[in-house]
């Protein structure tokens, strides 16, 4: 790997009175990568997008933004190195349309009024270069699917320019159909050379997008893989720790039921 | 490399050229509308079965209530009731608009009553027995009302108390607050020739008053329609041809003409009624045109989300709050002018009631999130219809009562199918 990484976690430990959530957990991330964060529920997935958000900063451990150690211990701090959250309830405003909501907080004004035409053109041009299509940028958020309130969610993330997208499950509760809209725009998010750090418990999704999984186990790094070159069954050993679990019994128990067919 | 842009397949291709394609993808999901008035009135209806019915009812309903008056009394529908009408709407109507910005919030405000009440009786008791001067009496009186709608929305967003639960012990507080004020005399009787005297009392007599106002709206109207389509045009983002502009002009011009023309057949446009239009028009600019307007819209939508973005929630709802509390107040002095007094039954009554049911039967969502301060002038203009015309014909007011509640109820039920259909037929 050439290119330094964007975005490298060194070290970070984090403790909620008894419980050590995070120990020593490292995390690298490039531009133009995508990186699948795994890991059951507990891992210290939250705390430690959290960490990197500046929503809950740790209590040791290293922060490297672009290979000099920089301080993230507020959500605007992450944003202003250009650290985008999209958390997974989406935080959109039902009531607003798709442009008064992809510019909520940082409107453009004119005059000290809203400059509505402008918001309306850069956020057609936003979907536009995104490939997302919406029925109209002026209807309520509310009458959208969830696939689309989804990827506005996404777009809205991007306005701030960020360099490193964190998205938090992104295709929980959305369908075929629309899961496949949102893993396309991942997919976006990387040819446009951003680094996107992908929370998510579906196999399925993480070998679809991702380039390298980190997994998550008890609060410790439990390996990192290169998505083509590993199979599915490695990282959910890696996951649960064993090769040993309720996943692989119940694979070898159907395994020994079609063979007795 | 057309049309065919279905997101499944354009997967794996490359797309590195993005914005040329702005012109030509035209997905065969997208509401695109067509040109002319056919694309209008096809617009209109996937609107109103969509469940988007904006003012429609409540247009319909004045309409329905002018005519029904009008058949029973041909004095309804004459100049000198209908510009009565107007003018006593004009009190009610402004502390709804208060009441928009609230609802709008998601919030309720109970206490405006009693507000606007206390506010007339300070206003009376610093002017008349205190013999300050009358504007500055006026400006403590509204500021009153700043700094007690300012007090209740802390209640609100600091300490956390439920709006309702605020609002109603400022419902009984501030009532309570003004008999006090009023001290044992109990009615206090204003300068007939004074400054809040004029506040419903003043005409302007000159015919070309009302005409020129009327014809500075709609030429303003069609202005600022015009401009901003034509930046629309400029800026490549969907406008409304001219032919459309010019249909919304004269639809917003031949009411404008006909109120304008009965006023000068009585005795011409009243002060009141100025106002009460600038007030809705600046309101209406603040809430839709303004940033501070898009978080309170924010806020009713989604409190969580406002916060993300960087909202400071709490003194939003304060400053909306102190909106309600400064617009009864004002409200206050125009209903205090048209009885020239303030008495114990200032802000009394059905007032509370009227001003809410005002806000909500023009279209403003007890929900949150939807509204607009036109609605409190549509709705108000509903409110004063009946009561007028049911007093034209002599009905007790038990029975004004039951009718306006059952048009109070029947406008709720409209926003929330409404609310309903939105949601099923947006959702493909």
């Amino acid at each position: 790997m050439p290119a330094a990484p964007v975005l490298a976690l060194r070290g970070i430990s984090k403790r909620f009175g008894a419980v050590q959530a995070l120990s020593e957990v490292d995390l690298e991330i490039r531009a133009g990568e995508v990186v699948a964060l795994v890991g059951d529920n507990g891992a210290g997935k939250s705390t430690l997008v959290k960490t990197i958000a500046g929503v809950g900063p740790a209590d040791e451990g290293k922060i490297e933004w672009e290979g000099r150690p920089v301080t993230v211990d507020r959500p605007h701090a992450a944003q202003e190195l250009g650290i985008a959250t999209v958390y997974q309830d989406l935080a959109l405003c039902d009531n607003l349309d798709v442009v008064g909501n992809l510019f909520l907080g940082r409107e453009i004004l004119r005059a000290g009024v809203l400059d509505e035409v402008e918001m309306e053109r850069r956020a057609r041009e936003l979907l536009s270069t995104l490939s997302i299509r919406i029925p109209s940028v002026r209807i309520p958020v509310a009458s959208l699917s969830g696939g689309q309130r989804q990827t506005v969610a996404i777009a809205r993330s991007l306005l701030g320019e960020p360099k490193v997208v964190i998205l938090d499950e992104p295709t929980a509760a959305l369908g075929v159909e629309q899961t496949a809209q949102v893993l396309d725009l991942v997919e976006r998010l990387r040819e446009r050379g951003l680094a996107v750090i992908l929370i998510s418990h579906n196999m399925a999704d993480v070998k679809a997008v991702a380039d390298r999984v980190a997994v998550l186990r008890l609060g410790r790094n439990n390996g990192t893989f290169e998505v083509c070159s590993t199979t599915q069954e490695e990282i959910v050993a890696a996951i649960t720790g064993a090769t040993d679990n309720a996943v692989t019994r119940r694979r070898a128990r159907a395994a020994e039921g079609e063979g007795e067919q | 490399m057309t049309t065919d842009l279905t997101p499944a397949e354009d997967n794996g291709r490359p797309q590195d050229a993005p914005p040329a394609a702005v012109t030509t993808a035209v997905d065969p999901r997208l509401l695109v509308r067509q040109e002319g008035f056919a694309g209008y009135w096809s617009e209109f209806g996937r609107k109103l079965r969509s469940g988007e019915l904006g003012s429609l009812p409540v247009v319909v309903g004045l309409i329905v209530i002018g005519l029904v008056f009008q058949l029973k009394d041909s004095a309804f529908l004459g100049a000198e009731n209908l510009s009565n009408l107007f003018v006593t709407a004009a009190g009610t109507g402004l502390i709804a608009v208060g009441i928009v910005f609230v609802l709008v919030l998601g919030e309720i405000d109970l206490s405006v009553g009693s507000v606007s009440g206390l506010a007339a009786a300070v206003f009376a008791v610093l002017n008349i027995n205190h013999g300050m001067p009358e504007w500055l009496a006026l400006v403590v009186a509204v500021l009153s009302g700043t700094v007690i709608g300012a007090l209740h929305g802390f209640f609100f967003a600091r300490i956390g108390v439920p709006a309702f639960v605020v609002t109603l012990a400022g419902l009984l507080g501030w009532n309570g607050l003004m008999l006090q004020v009023l001290g044992s005399d109990g009615t206090i009787n204003l300068d007939d020739s004074g400054l809040v005297a004029q506040l419903t009392n003043h005409y302007f007599t000159d015919i070309s008053a009302a005409y020129g106002l009327a014809t500075l709206c709609v030429a303003a109207f069609f202005l600022f329609s015009y401009r901003d389509s034509r930046r629309r045009e400029a800026a490549g983002v969907p406008s409304r041809p001219l032919s459309e502009i010019v249909l919304r002009t004269a639809v917003l011009a031949v009411p404008a003409f006909v109120v304008a023309w009965l006023f000068n057949q009585y005795k011409g446009l009243p002060l009141a009624v100025v106002i009460f239009l600038g007030v809705v028009v600046a309101s209406d600019f603040v809430l839709r045109r303004t940033r501070y307007g898009r978080t309170v819209y924010a806020l009713g939508g989604s409190v969580e989300a406002a916060r993300r973005a960087g909202i400071n929630v709490a003194a939003v709802r304060i400053s909306v709050f102190a909106l309600s509390g400064t617009m009864a107040a004002l409200g206050g002095m125009f209903l205090a002018s048209q009885i020239n007094a303030a008495n114990q039954s200032s802000g009394a009554g059905s007032l509370l009631m009227n001003a809410i049911a005002a806000a909500v039967i023009g279209g403003t969502s007890l929900f949150g999130g939807r509204g607009r301060t036109w609605s409190a002038l549509l709705g108000v203009l509903v409110i004063q219809s009946i009561a007028s015309g049911m007093a034209l014909l002599g009905i007790a007011s038990a029975v004004q009562y039951m009718i306006t509640g059952a048009v109070l109820l029947a406008a709720v039920v409209i926003d929330s199918l409404s609310r309903k259909t939105q949601k099923t037929a947006g959702r493909v």
